[in-house]
């Protein structure tokens, strides 16, 4: 595999830069999650198919994972498998599918495809300030285990869970109710109406049908035009008595 | 003794760095989804490397709850993907500018 190559190399440099400060397996550990996750991210911005893309964002997250084991946060690194790989990618390549957009086409279009420069030179902006900015204020400041401290005896996962349900319970509990708001929100926008839509309207209207009222549209039951004489025959009062 | 956390730093800004410049230049909605991803991934590194170099659990708490709004992220902007692919086929986010003034 081609990042597996690359990253071997890379070790060996960052083995030589700091000899005697860290373990070898560690750089080697650090190597190919940076060599994984560096090729993902370039594959999610350059690929041209958007399931390439999806792909590359799923070797960035594995390349993340295997970052967060190396620093000890097991918990996290587990979750980021399971959330990011398992459920959020999957979810984008159904959407993907679903709209039917798995060709490829160019990376930009359209009359911003000059400015493509100017993107590129903003993002390595980004970085060079966010680097110029930690190195000026040598990379971290601030008092040490204000919230509980990570080391120590104990587990990860457990010591998390303390931190999270006690200290960070009043978030943990917003979370859930964030969460339901999103399915709910999902849901409102994903589904179809429930009346006929603008072009079923359009041949009821061609094949002089009567036009449902618009109460009987926002309504939950499914009245396609085609129904409607059969719904009438049928003596369904409510039903009649919304039709103008 | 493991990997100095600048290192992590730097790695964190290049994933930032990379998924910003993404979000700028690819316009295919969902790439630039996937390229918010990045960020937040970058993001995430930070957090989990600075909650390592100042023996804090607070940063590792924080990815968690960056991970749950990141999923309530995703259900709601794929909602509105679809939403608006329904109403209009292969559009990208030049087209979707009819609220410009």
């Amino acid at each position: 595999m081609t990042p597996l190559a690359a990253s071997a190399p890379l070790a060996k440099l960052a083995l030589l830069a700091t000899s005697g400060v860290a373990n070898a397996s560690d750089w080697a550990v650090y190597g190919v999650g940076t060599a994984l996750a560096v090729a993902g991210a370039l594959g999610v911005v350059s690929l041209r198919n958007p399931v390439h893309c999806a792909l590359s964002l799923v070797t960035t997250l594995f390349g993340v994972a295997l970052l967060f084991i190396d620093e000890g946060a097991d918990f996290l690194a587990a979750v980021q498998v399971i959330v990011y790989a398992g459920a959020i990618v999957i979810l984008f390549l159904f959407v993907i599918m679903l709209l039917g957009v798995d060709r490829k086409e160019a990376v930009t279009q359209g009359k911003l495809r000059s400015l493509v420069p100017l993107g590129i030179a903003v993002g390595i902006g980004i970085v060079v300030e966010l680097l110029v900015l930690s190195r000026s204020s040598h990379w971290a400041t601030g008092q040490k285990a204000t919230s509980g401290a990570l080391s120590g005896p104990g587990e990860n996962v457990q010591k998390l869970g303390q931190t999270i349900f006690t200290r960070y319970l009043l978030p943990f509990e917003v979370t859930s109710a964030l969460l339901v708001v999103a399915v709910v929100a999902a849901v409102v926008l994903v589904r179809r109406s429930s009346g006929p839509g603008p072009a079923q309207r359009q041949a009821a209207a061609r094949q002089g049908l009567p036009q449902p009222a618009p109460s009987a549209q926002a309504s939950a039951v499914p009245s396609a035009p085609a129904a409607a004489p059969a719904e009438v025959l049928a003596g369904a009062p409510a039903a009649e008595g919304e039709r103008p | 003794m493991t990997v100095p956390g600048p290192w992590y730093l730097v790695l964190a800004a290049c994933l930032f760095g990379i998924g910003g410049a993404g979000v700028l230049v690819r316009r295919n909605i969902l790439v630039m989804y996937m390229c918010i991803e990045l960020m937040l991934n970058g993001v995430n590194l930070t957090f989990v490397t600075f909650s390592r170099m100042l023996d804090d659990l607070g940063g590792q708490a924080s990815v968690f709850f960056v991970l749950v709004v990141a999923a309530a992220e995703v259900v709601v902007g794929l909602g509105i993907i679809v939403a608006i692919y329904r109403r209009r086929t292969g559009a990208t986010a030049d087209d979707v500018s009819s609220l410009k003034g």
